[in-house]
């Protein structure tokens, strides 16, 4: 089993995303996590998509996702050199202080921004792998995370080379 | 000035249709207004269901796309088992359903149903239409998609503003279809086809393994030809009956679960698997380990997404196979047969033919037989589901492609009646007939109403055992006798059938079997005739679930 990740373009359409997501559901495929947004054909959108399977299942997600109509094109790029990032999005418990001082610099190490202060909480941004971001976590969760929110991975090749003029 | 209606009835037009099996209420007024004076025939079914599989059925018999109409909620509501139907099976139907107007879209208006939500998993494509503008490219679309690559049905939502508002511009024919993500491939790839070639040739012991897929492509022709240059047995799925003659020498009948046992044999000791336009689905393979286990396998598809799907393949081939066989043609010449394997399964079939008890008693298999020698090829046989559809599969001698018509992936019961009213309504000079049970002729039983309004001359065969046969078989044999729920009361069908004003006989003996036929083949209208069969007639051989194949119960080594 091996985490897989693919960038689909797809149709800008109402209801793309209830037909890729009912797919999934369907078929039984298990959606590690999913990222929707324009991208840089005015009328198409990228979905990336990160799912777990063996290289049977990966075959079957990706023959049956290219039988959607409103899908262009089916890119399983896990093997290609490539950058994935999430974004995360941390409300942490931080009176002002040596704990306020302490949150600082672990965002500062993980290179994320502080992005809102309050009188007890600071929220932080963080892009990364997920490694990262899980690190990150991690080290905040002595502090008490109030609230955590985490996108869906996007990724792109490396290079020249798009996912679009790969064949 | 046209209304968004009056669009839609020239773009199906345009598309060729002359019929429609549809059910009027609220949301489609303005599309029946237009119909009224339409050169479209519309059949008004009794049950939305039947419209929908009186449109597969249309498609079956006739290779072209069925068209089924039916108003917002639970009308559109009562399309899906019809649209599972055609999915399962890959046959081309647009469905059109009426829709609450766009301005109520989504506060569960009266009569409003999520109809393209709900039937997104059962249907290859649908569209919701917000925009008249939009009709005439998205029926274009509709019928291009139905009808290609691995056919399948495709439903239009149509809100009732869209169908009443005028359009000012000039309805122009629409243009090319251009779908960016939707380009079947119908030629195969020639080195493929060539390895391919190459394993043939070798072969010591090879069959064909055939499916709808060569009915849905018409490859009937190249598939024979195929065989027989090459001395290659033909074994087909329930669904591809018909694509070689069945009294063809290399005709090995039906595979899988209720197949023959020498079909069932030879995939189990060929070397060779030529699977075209089949899915290896487990009615047909059992336990999948021990399917074709000698076999290296050539898996010739439309659809890339079945090639793999369940058995892994040494040579698969995606294109159409029709295109894929012709081109496998062009390369292969006549060859020596191969005598000793063709001279085994000779040997099988004298050793173990299909069987039945032989008592005088009224069998069902007999009546399958009789009607066949009546019928010799030239019907359309459609069936419902169940011990009905598995005796007519056996023992039925199905000649031509298209000639035989039942829902072989979902397993629909209810099916038959208005599938057999579709084909009819398609081959109107065709004699064509339901073979039904008692339970599944029930199921949509409305629409006696049907046939006699039109007097659409189906002949309906029930084989009537006052049980849910196939359910009540596996509770005899996997459930100790204990027959849960599968009983029925006798039902005198013929004053059913008579309260509708359809004509019909009882018959309680074999030798009234033929007579009965005849007359009912004679008969100038819909007939129903009521076969009391023998009650606790079985479907044999059968492959228990999960055995392997050639583990057959109520064979001959038993």
């Amino acid at each position: 089993m091996k985490e897989h990740t693919l960038s689909v373009l797809v149709e800008n359409k109402a209801g793309v995303l209830s037909r890729v997501a009912g797919l999934f559901s369907r078929r039984g495929f298990n959606i590690e996590s999913l990222a929707v947004g324009t991208c840089e054909e005015p009328n198409m959108s990228r979905i990336t998509i990160v799912v777990i399977g063996d290289d049977a299942h990966l075959e079957q997600v990706k023959k049956q996702l290219n039988k959607l109509i409103d899908i262009i094109k089916v890119s399983d790029i896990t093997y290609h050199d490539h950058v994935g990032r999430e974004l995360a999005l941390i409300k942490v418990n931080a009176e002002a202080g040596s704990t306020r001082a302490e949150i600082m610099q672990i965002a500062s190490i993980f290179r994320a921004k502080i992005i809102d202060v309050g009188t007890r909480t600071i929220v932080l941004e963080v892009t990364g792998n997920p490694d990262k971001i899980d690190a990150l976590e991690k080290l905040l969760r002595q502090y008490g995370i109030k609230e955590l929110v985490r996108t869906g991975r996007v990724a792109i090749l490396r290079g020249a080379k798009t996912v679009a003029s790969e064949k | 000035m046209k209304t968004g209606a009056r669009i839609l009835i020239e773009s199906l037009q345009r598309e060729g249709v002359n019929t429609i099996f549809g059910y009027p209420g609220g949301s489609v007024l303005p599309i029946y207004d237009e119909l009224y004076d339409s050169s479209i025939q519309h059949v008004l079914v009794r049950h939305e269901q039947a419209a929908v599989h009186a449109a597969d059925g249309f498609a079956r018999a006739s290779g072209k796309t069925g068209v089924c109409l039916a108003t917002s909620g639970p009308g559109a509501c009562n399309l899906v088992t019809g649209l599972a139907t055609a999915y399962m099976d890959s046959i081309p139907v647009v469905a059109i359903t009426g829709q609450v107007p766009t301005s109520m879209l989504g506060n569960d208006a009266f009569q409003e149903s999520d109809i393209t939500g709900i039937t997104l998993p059962v249907t290859k494509h649908n569209y919701l239409v917000k925009d008249a503008s939009d009709i005439s490219r998205v029926v274009k679309e509709a019928f291009y998609i139905a009808g290609t690559g691995r056919k399948g049905p495709v439903l239009i939502d149509l809100p009732k503003d869209v169908n009443t508002s005028q359009l000012s511009v000039q309805e122009e024919e629409p243009g090319p279809v251009v779908l960016r993500g939707y380009q079947p491939t119908y030629r195969g790839h020639a080195r493929q086809i060539e390895k391919a070639i190459g394993l043939l040739r070798k072969a010591d012991r090879p069959v064909i393994y055939a499916g709808g897929g060569v009915i849905e492509s018409e490859a009937s022709c190249e598939l024979l030809e195929l065989a027989e240059r090459f001395g290659l047995p033909v074994t087909t799925t329930l669904m591809g009956l018909g694509c070689i003659p069945c009294d063809h020498t290399l005709n090995l009948g039906m595979l899988g679960m209720h197949g023959t046992e020498y079909a069932n044999y030879a995939i189990t000791e060929c070397d060779l698997l030529l699977a075209i336009g089949v899915r290896f689905d487990d009615r047909v393979t059992g336990r999948i380990e021990t399917f074709a286990p000698h076999a290296k396998i050539i898996h010739i598809d439309i659809d890339p997404a079945e090639i793999g799907k369940n058995k892994p393949v040494m040579i698969p081939i995606v294109g159409d196979a029709k295109a894929v066989l012709g081109d496998m043609l062009h390369q292969l010449e006549k060859r020596e047969q191969k005598g000793p394997w063709l001279d085994r399964i000779r040997t099988w079939k004298e050793k173990h033919p299909l069987k039945y008890r032989d008592d005088g008693l009224l069998h069902p298999q007999y009546i399958i037989q009789e009607l066949s020698s009546l019928l010799d090829g030239n019907g359309i046989i459609v069936s419902e589901v169940g011990q009905n559809q598995m005796w007519t599969a056996q023992y039925y001698c199905f000649k031509e492609p298209r000639t035989w018509l039942t829902s072989g992936g979902l397993g629909t019961m209810g099916y038959g009646l208005p599938a057999a009213m579709g084909a009819q309504v398609a081959c109107p000079e065709k004699t064509v007939f339901d073979i039904a049970g008692d339970g599944s002729i029930q199921m949509n039983i409305q629409e006696f109403g049907t046939i006699a309004q039109y007097n659409i001359p189906v002949k309906v065969a029930i084989l009537n055992n006052m049980y849910l046969g196939m359910v009540r078989q596996w509770q005899e044999l996997f459930y100790d006798r204990r027959y849960s729920s599968t009983e029925l009361p006798s039902i005198e069908f013929v004053k059913i059938a008579q309260a509708y004003g359809i004509e019909g006989m009882r018959v309680d003996s074999a030798s009234d079997v033929r007579p009965a036929l005849e007359a009912a083949i004679a008969h100038d209208g819909p007939y129903v005739l009521d076969f009391r069969i023998e009650r606790e007639e079985n479907v044999f051989p059968m492959v228990p679930a999960g055995a392997a194949i050639n583990e057959m119960i109520g064979g001959h080594q038993q």
